[in-house]
C-alpha cells in the first residue's frame, strides 16, 4: 500500500510546482533590489562638487532642518529626463533635493541641469559609485527620504511618475 | 504566397495530429490480437504531419533568407544587411521560428517513429502514436494561436529590426538547435512509455524500441550542451564556461534524466528490470524538456530573459505543461502499480552499479531542480534570494562523487550477481591510481578540495573506462560497449578539462600602455597596437597582443570590443590561443583615463578537454546506436529469413522448427 | 520603468547581456575595478570573494564575470577593502546589509534558505533509504519469488 502512495509523488510534486509557477505568473515582475539600509542612518561620506554651479554633498548636510530627498541620478540617464518635471514639482513645494551623481562628468552634468532644469540645491559627485553602494542603492535613479536625524526612512526605486509626487510628500511628512 | 501556405501546412498539420490521436487511440478499444478499422491511418497521419511540418518551417526559413520583410517576425528579427549565414539562423533567433523548429522536430519525430518503428505490438504502437500526436496538437495550438510565426504586417516593414548581435555567432547559431532536437528527441521516448504502460507492454522489446530514440536525443543533448558551454565560454569574455544559470540548468536537467534513462532502458532491454522505474525516467526527462521551456519563455525566474517574456505565453506552455506532465503522472500513478517487477538481482551486479548510479543522477537532478526554482518559491513570499555557483558546486557533487566511484566499477561487474573479491585487482589499480594523482597533485601545490578530487578522479576514471575492455579480443567487442567505454573515458578527459580549469587558472587583469607587456604564466603578453576596425553590422575597437611562450616566437592575438547599430549593443569577442595544453584567453576592455587599455587575459590550462570529453561522450552515444540498429538489422534480416525457411518447410509438409 | 538598468536583451542564453549603449556612461572604470591587487594573496581573496558576490544589475552572474560598470564599481570596493585590511566576511556582511541575501551568493543557513539545505539531506536520505530498499534487502531474499 505504501508504495502505491509513492507513486503519487511525482504527480503532487508537480502540481506544487504548477501551482507556484500559475502563480507567479501572475505576479508583477519586481525586478528591482531594494535597500536593507532603510531606517539606518546616512554612512558617512563628503563628495566633491558634481559641476562647478552646485555645492558637493555630505553627511553633515542631511542633519538638521527638516526631512530632505537624496536623488541619486546621473547625465547619462535616460529615465533621468523622464523625472526632472517631478523632480521640479517637489522643489516647488518646498522639498529640499539633494544629488548624487554617479559616474559623471562636471560638464556633461552642467549640460543635462541646463537643458532640463536644477531641483538640486547640493549635487556631490560619486565617481566610483562609492556612497550610492553604501546607501544599498543599485540604479539611476533613486530616490530616498532622509529625516533630519540623517535616517534614510523611504526609498523610491526608478524614475518618479506624476502620481509618486503625492507619495514622496506624504512620506516626507512621516519623516517630520 | 509563401508565408499563407506555410501557416496552411501548420493547420493541416495540426488537423493531422487530431487524426492521428483518434485513430491511434481506436487501436486501443479492440481486443488484443483484432485489428481496429479506423487504427489504419495513424502511421499515414503521422508520416505526412512530420511532412507538413518540416515544410513549414523551411518556408519559413526561405522567408528569413529573402528578407520577406512583411513577415512581422522577418522584420522584427532580422536586417536586410545580415550576411546570409545569421538570416537563416536568425529563424530560429527568436521565440516564434524556434517554436516552429521545436514543432518541426516533434513532427519529425514522430513520422520518424511510424515510417521505421516495426518491433511493438500495434496496440501498444497505436497508443505510442497517439500520445506523441496529441503532445504535438498542444504545441500547434500553441504556435497558431499565441506565436503564429507567418503573421504579416499590414504594411510591411521598410527595413528590419535587426537581430541580437549575441546571436550573430556560430556557435550560438548551432547549439540551441540541436538542444531543441534534443529535448524533442525525448518527445518519442515520453510517447513510448506512455504507450507502453496504456498497453501494460513494459518489457525488453519495448526497451530496445525505446533506446535508439532515447541515445540520439541524449547525443544531441550532449553535444548542444557541450557547445553553449563553448560558447558562453568565448562569447562571454570573462572565461567562464558553466554558469549554473536558470537557461542552462534548463538544458542540463533534461540531459541529466536522460543520461539516466538511457543506463535504465539498457537495464530493461537486457535484463528486464527497472520497469517502473525506466518509465518514470521517461516521463521524468521530457517533462524536465518542456519545463526547461517553460522556464526559459515564460520569465517566471528573474534572471532568465531568452525570449521576449509573456506571462500569455507563459501561461499557455504552463497549461501544456500541466496537461501532459499532469496527465503522464496521473496515469504513472495509477498504472505503475500494475506493471509487474521486473527480474531480479543483486546489490553487487551490473544491475545494483546502473541502479546506484540512477538514483544518484536523479539526486542530483533534484539539487539542481530545487537550486533553479528555489528563488522563484521565495519570491512568491517577497523574498529574494540567490542561488549559484557556490550552493550547485558542492551540493551537486555529494551525490556526483560516489557516482562516479561507482561509474569505475560499474562495467566491471557481471549482470544478476557478482563477487566483488572477483574484480580486486582493477578496484585496487583504480583506487591506487585515484590516491595517487591526489597525492602527486597535492605535494606540488595546495588547491581547492573540489578540483584536486577532481585531478584525482579523472585518471582513475580514464583507466577504468578502458578496463572493460582487458582481455577480449578488441575486434570482437560489439560497437554499443566501445560507446561506452568511449563515453565513460569522455567523462574523465571532461572532468580532467573541468578540475585543471578549477585548479591551475592564471589571471592577468591589467591597465596596459601600447607598447607594454604582461606577464601570464608562462606566457609574455605585449600590446602592440589597439586600431578599430569594422565590419558588416558593427565598428569595434581591435587590439593587437603578440603572445610569447617563454623564449618562442611571438604569436598575434586579436580581441575586439564590438559595438553594433542595429539594435545599438556592445561586445566583446576574445581571442584565444589554443595549444594542446591549454588556451590562453584575451580580452580588450575600456580605455583608462590615462589612455592606457584594460586588458584580460587568462591561461587556462586544458581547459579544451572540458569540450573534447563532451565531444567523446557524444560519440560514444553515436557508437552506441550504430551497434545497436546493426544489431537490430542483423536479427530482422535472421527473422526474416527464418520465417522464409519455416514456409519453405511447411511447404514440404515437415514439422515446424520451433521458434527460438 | 526603464530604469538605466541593462534593459533585459532577448539573448537565448541570457548569462552576460550586452550592454544597451544610449544609457550608459563614458566615464572610466574606477581604479580596482579591472585591476588586480598586486599582493597574489590578496588577489585571490578578493577574487573568491568577488565570485560569490552577485552583480545587481546583471541577470545571473557574479561581479567577477560582468562588464557592468556597477560591477566594475563593486569590485573596486571589494578590492581596496581588502587591501585595507577587512576580511571578506566583512565585507560580504556590509554588502549584505545593503542589498540583503540577494547580493551573496555564498549559501548560509538563514530562516529564508534553510529548504535548501534540508531538501538534500532529504534526499540523501531518500536515497540510502530506496538503495537500501532495492538492494539492501536483494541479497537476503534474492531467492525468492516476487
Amino acid at each position: 500500500m505504501k508504495n502505491r502512495l509513492l507513486l503519487w509523488v511525482p504527480l503532487a510534486l508537480f502540481a506544487f510546482f504548477a501551482g507556484l509557477a500559475g502563480y507567479m505568473l501572475t505576479q508583477e515582475k519586481d525586478q528591482f533590489v531594494e535597500s536593507t539600509m532603510i531606517g539606518q542612518p546616512l554612512p558617512d561620506f563628503a563628495l566633491e562638487p558634481a559641476f562647478e554651479g552646485l555645492p558637493g554633498a555630505a553627511k553633515a548636510d542631511f542633519v538638521g532642518g527638516g526631512p530632505r530627498l537624496l536623488n541619486v541620478w546621473a547625465s547619462w540617464c535616460l529615465p533621468c529626463i523622464a523625472e526632472a518635471p517631478q523632480l521640479e514639482a517637489l522643489k516647488a513645494q518646498g522639498v529640499e533635493i539633494i544629488g548624487i551623481a554617479i559616474r559623471d562628468r562636471p560638464e556633461d552634468v552642467a549640460n543635462f541641469l541646463a537643458a532640463h532644469g536644477n531641483p538640486y540645491s547640493r549635487i556631490g559627485s560619486d565617481r566610483i559609485s562609492e556612497v550610492q553602494l553604501a546607501i544599498g542603492s543599485s540604479g539611476v535613479p533613486e530616490t530616498f527620504v532622509i529625516d533630519a536625524k540623517g535616517v534614510i526612512r523611504y526609498q523610491h526605486i526608478g524614475d518618479i511618475r506624476a502620481d509618486d509626487v503625492a507619495v514622496l510628500l506624504a512620506e516626507l511628512e512621516k519623516a517630520k | 504566397m509563401i508565408a499563407e501556405i506555410g501557416l496552411a501546412a501548420l493547420w493541416l498539420a495540426a488537423a493531422l495530429a487530431v487524426l492521428q490521436m483518434v485513430s491511434g487511440a481506436m487501436a486501443l478499444r479492440v481486443p488484443e490480437g483484432e485489428a481496429a478499422p479506423l487504427a489504419i491511418y495513424t502511421r499515414p497521419a503521422a508520416i505526412v504531419q512530420a511532412f507538413l511540418a518540416v515544410l513549414a518551417f523551411f518556408l519559413l526559413l526561405y522567408s528569413f533568407a529573402v528578407t520577406d520583410l512583411s513577415i512581422k517576425l522577418v522584420a522584427t528579427n532580422s536586417h536586410s544587411m545580415k550576411p546570409l549565414i545569421y538570416k537563416l539562423t536568425g529563424t530560429w533567433g527568436n521565440h516564434e521560428g524556434s517554436m516552429l523548429l521545436w514543432v518541426g522536430v516533434l513532427a519529425a519525430s514522430g513520422g520518424l517513429l511510424a515510417a521505421f518503428e516495426k518491433r511493438l505490438p500495434e496496440r501498444t504502437m497505436g497508443a505510442t502514436l497517439a500520445v506523441q500526436g496529441f503532445v504535438a496538437l498542444g504545441f500547434y495550438a500553441f504556435l497558431l494561436l499565441s506565436s503564429n510565426p507567418f503573421e504579416r504586417l499590414p504594411v510591411p516593414a521598410v527595413e528590419g529590426t535587426g537581430l541580437n548581435p549575441l546571436l550573430q555567432d556560430i556557435g550560438l547559431a548551432i547549439h540551441p538547435p540541436t538542444l531543441y532536437a534534443g529535448y524533442v528527441g525525448l518527445s518519442v521516448a515520453f510517447s513510448l512509455a506512455m504507450g507502453a504502460l496504456l498497453t501494460r507492454e513494459v518489457n525488453p522489446s519495448f526497451a530496445r524500441a525505446m533506446r535508439p530514440w532515447v541515445l540520439g536525443a541524449w547525443v544531441l543533448l550532449t553535444l548542444g550542451i557541450t557547445a553553449g558551454s563553448f560558447w558562453a565560454y568565448y562569447e562571454l569574455g570573462w572565461g567562464g564556461w558553466w554558469f549554473w544559470d536558470p537557461v542552462e540548468n534548463a538544458s542540463l536537467m533534461p540531459w541529466l534524466a536522460a543520461t539516466a534513462l538511457m543506463h535504465s532502458v539498457s537495464v530493461l532491454a537486457a535484463r528486464d528490470a527497472l520497469r517502473t522505474w525506466t518509465i518514470m525516467l521517461g516521463v521524468l526527462a521530457f517533462s524536465m524538456s518542456m519545463l526547461g521551456t517553460f522556464l526559459v519563455r515564460s520569465g517566471v525566474l528573474t534572471s532568465v530573459h531568452a525570449f521576449a517574456v509573456d506571462p500569455e505565453r507563459g501561461s499557455f506552455i504552463l497549461a501544456l505543461l500541466g496537461l501532459y506532465i499532469g496527465g503522464a503522472f496521473t496515469i504513472f500513478a495509477l498504472r505503475a502499480g500494475a506493471v509487474a517487477e521486473g527480474k531480479r538481482f543483486a546489490a553487487t551486479s551490473r544491475e545494483g552499479a546502473l541502479v546506484f548510479n540512477n538514483v544518484m543522477l536523479s539526486a542530483i537532478l533534484a539539487i539542481v531542480l530545487l537550486g533553479t526554482l528555489y528563488p522563484l518559491l521565495t519570491e512568491a513570499f517577497d523574498v529574494r534570494v540567490s542561488v549559484g555557483p557556490p550552493y550547485f558546486n558542492p551540493a551537486s557533487a555529494i551525490f556526483a562523487i560516489p557516482m562516479l566511484l561507482v561509474m569505475a566499477v560499474g562495467p566491471l561487474l557481471r549482470w544478476r550477481a557478482d563477487k566483488p573479491a572477483r574484480i580486486q585487482f582493477e578496484m585496487l589499480l583504480i583506487a591506487a591510481v585515484l590516491i595517487g594523482a591526489i597525492a602527486l597533485v597535492s605535494f606540488f601545490g595546495s588547491y581547492p578540495f573540489l578540483p584536486l578530487l577532481g585531478l584525482g578522479l579523472a585518471p582513475a576514471l580514464a583507466v577504468a573506462a578502458v578496463l572493460p575492455l582487458r582481455g577480449r579480443n578488441l575486434r570482437r567487442v560489439p560497437a554499443a560497449t566501445w560507446g561506452m567505454v568511449l563515453a565513460h573515458f569522455g567523462v574523465a578527459v571532461s572532468l580532467f578539462g573541468m578540475a585543471c580549469e578549477g585548479a591551475f587558472t592564471q589571471e592577468r587583469l591589467a591597465a596596459v600602455a601600447p607598447g607594454g607587456t604582461e606577464q601570464v604564466g608562462d606566457f609574455s603578453v605585449t600590446l602592440e597596437s589597439v586600431a578599430p576596425v569594422a565590419g558588416p553590422n558593427w565598428t569595434a575597437i581591435e587590439a593587437r597582443l603578440a603572445v610569447r611562450q617563454g623564449d618562442g616566437e611571438p604569436v598575434i592575438l586579436s580581441p575586439q570590443a564590438r559595438n553594433f547599430w542595429s539594435p545599438p549593443q556592445a561586445t566583446s569577442e576574445s581571442a584565444l590561443l589554443t595549444k594542446w595544453n591549454g588556451q590562453l584567453y584575451a580580452v580588450i576592455g575600456n580605455q583608462a583615463e590615462d589612455g592606457r587599455w584594460q586588458i584580460r587575459v587568462w591561461w587556462k590550462p586544458f581547459v579544451t578537454f572540458i569540450w573534447y570529453g563532451g565531444i567523446l561522450i557524444a560519440l560514444g552515444g553515436v557508437l552506441a546506436i550504430a551497434g545497436r540498429v546493426r544489431v537490430d538489422v542483423k536479427r530482422r534480416k535472421a527473422v526474416k529469413l527464418g520465417d522464409a525457411r519455416r514456409a519453405d518447410l511447411e511447404a514440404l509438409g515437415a514439422a515446424p522448427v520451433p521458434a527460438e | 520603468m526603464i530604469r538605466a538598468a541593462f534593459a533585459a536583451m532577448l539573448v537565448l542564453l541570457a548569462v552576460l547581456l550586452p550592454r544597451p549603449l544610449g544609457a550608459q556612461d563614458t566615464m572610466p572604470p574606477a581604479p580596482y575595478a579591472y585591476n588586480q591587487l598586486d599582493d597574489p594573496r590578496l588577489e585571490a581573496e578578493a577574487a573568491a570573494l568577488m565570485h560569490t558576490l552577485r552583480c545587481l544589475k546583471c541577470q545571473s552572474q557574479s561581479i567577477a564575470d560582468s562588464d557592468a560598470p556597477m560591477a566594475g564599481d563593486m569590485r573596486h570596493q571589494v578590492r581596496s577593502r581588502i587591501l585595507a585590511g577587512e576580511s571578506p566576511d566583512q565585507i560580504r556582511s556590509w554588502l549584505i546589509a545593503r542589498y540583503g541575501d540577494y547580493v551573496s551568493y555564498e549559501p548560509e543557513v538563514s530562516s529564508t534558505t534553510w529548504p535548501l539545505f534540508a531538501v538534500p539531506v532529504l534526499v540523501i536520505l531518500l536515497v540510502a533509504g530506496v538503495l537500501l530498499r532495492r538492494l539492501g534487502k536483494r541479497r537476503s531474499d534474492a531467492g525468492e519469488a516476487a
